[in-house]
């Protein structure tokens, strides 16, 4: 019997309680990560500067995320008298929401087959499978903006605002270059919906029997410009270091983030590490074949991710910050003409090939 | 540029290796302090009393002002210091006193746990300080 796939017309009870299960899944393991990514990011750093990182919390600080989120919770949370209260509010979760949601649109492993009343059902491990999956993640990453430009206005500090809006001139210079650098993927697997770029990605690099079986069709090998130009512009846009000009805290006094505190202020880091994991996975599903690999699908998808984690970490470890100036010029002068001269050659090598 | 980027994260990288780590787990683990260390002061005893002379050389010397030093005389018409207290909280720990010591009463021991929940603990008084 050949298996159906999973869906609201053929099963609708039984689609809803998947539905709910794989969100219930994907934002616990989302929020898992992101918490012990503050674990990990401080013993990697710590142990890469030649320090311990945390050692006092729980067995080699294990439970120092926990104690971290408690005293967050009950420290004082201060709302400036002059801010307007409801956009100051607002701003913190409008940061968070969208790093959130550009996770509903990713495949994190092949078809789950799941038999049912004597019928077999294709359960995809995808929470949803929407053809213009690419286009809804760069749509999301746009969002973020609003949220940094929010609190820097909300917050009516001349610092905060200033800081909102030279955040959000970085963050759409390096939205740029990332999304033209996803233009040649596209036009590569002819399709926008995520699952289909990363059904397009399996199989011997170009159809060629020839070259050896671990040159996977992925993307990383037919578009290694676009890969860098996405990993680096994307890390600019989520302002992770070397990039983290908007909050810089040390010279700039936190820039959009100044008059936030307790759980607020720690909000938007938790956005800032959410993004990251989701960086990693849209870069995983675009270049690196999503969950194609040696292992159960899902454990791929979870290596990959966690590999860009700890690039992420690892740059964040080795290099100083930019300076604006330097930002600013190696997203408009560098990396959008690479990223639109990258699109030129693609489409003169697709043409050519065809 | 890529080279030097590579040659970046491989130096960072390497130190990522186990064995790196020059850290000491403080509370757990401490660390022998050097002989020329200027810790807590301490005022040497001999058998019977201080060696201190209350000839206030010290408390001369002291650029911080925070030795305080009251003399009397004891039944032997020896000079004693009937009070001497040292205010941490101004001290910077330079070490004159011990240099302008003529007795060599005074010296500075290997103590730099010296935090204090009250602002009167860190006054050391003579019997602190002959411990």
């Amino acid at each position: 019997m050949t298996p159906v796939v999973l869906s609201l017309s053929n099963a609708p009870a039984l689609w809803a309680a998947a539905m709910l299960v794989k969100i219930i899944v994907a934002f616990s393991v989302l929020m898992g990560i992101v918490a012990y990514a503050t674990w990990v990011e401080r013993k990697v750093i710590g142990r890469m500067q030649t320090r311990l990182g945390p050692t006092m919390t729980g067995y080699k600080g294990l439970l120092q995320p926990i104690a971290d989120g408690i005293k967050l919770f009950f420290k004082e949370d201060i709302i400036p008298n002059e801010a307007s209260k409801f956009a100051f509010m607002l701003a913190p979760m409008m940061i968070l929401a969208p790093a959130l949601i550009s996770m509903a649109v990713i495949p994190f492993g092949s078809d789950y087959h799941l038999t049912f009343g004597g019928v077999t059902y294709l359960i995809p491990l995808q929470i949803t499978d929407l053809n213009i999956g690419i286009l809804f993640i760069l749509a999301m990453a746009g969002l973020g903006v609003y949220g940094i430009v929010l609190a820097g206005l909300a917050s009516n500090s001349k610092y905060s605002l200033i800081g909102g809006i030279r955040a959000s001139a970085q963050m759409i210079s390096y939205e740029l270059a990332a999304g033209l650098s996803i233009v040649a993927i596209f036009m590569l697997s002819e399709t926008l919906s995520l699952s289909g770029i990363v059904t397009a990605q399996q199989g011997v690099l170009w159809g060629i029997k020839a070259l050896p079986s671990w040159m996977h069709n992925w993307y990383i090998f037919s578009q290694p410009l676009a890969f860098g130009l996405f990993v680096v512009g994307s890390m600019a846009e989520i302002n992770r270091t070397p990039f983290d000009l908007p909050e810089a805290e040390t010279e700039l006094v936190s820039g959009f983030c100044t008059e936030y505190s307790s759980m607020k202020y720690a909000l938007f880091f938790m956005a800032e590490y959410a993004n990251m994991v989701t960086i990693g996975a849209i870069a995983t599903t675009l270049f690196l074949g999503g969950w194609d690999g040696p292992f159960l699908g899902w454990i791929n998808f979870l290596i990959k991710v966690f590999g860009f984690m700890f690039f992420f970490i690892w740059v964040r470890a080795t290099f100083p910050r930019l300076r604006y100036d330097q930002l600013m010029q190696m997203g408009w002068k560098v990396m959008i003409p690479l990223a639109l001269g990258n699109i030129v050659v693609t489409a003169v090598a697709i043409l050519l090939w065809q | 540029m890529f080279k030097e980027f590579a040659k970046g994260l491989s130096i960072t990288l390497k130190h990522l290796l186990p064995g790196h780590s020059t850290t000491v787990d403080y509370p757990k683990q401490k660390l022998t302090m050097s002989p020329r260390f200027r810790g807590l002061h301490r005022l040497v005893p001999t058998q019977t009393r201080e060696k201190c002379v209350a000839c206030y050389l010290c408390p001369t010397v002291c650029p911080a002002k925070c030795i305080t030093v009251e003399s009397a005389e004891n039944e032997k018409g020896e000079k004693y210091p009937k009070v001497y207290k040292i205010d941490l909280l101004r001290c910077i720990f330079c070490g004159y006193c011990v240099e302008a010591c003529p007795v060599e009463a005074i010296e500075m021991s290997d103590k730099y746990e010296l935090a204090n929940y009250k602002r009167e603990d860190f006054i050391f008084d003579k019997e602190r300080l002959l411990k």
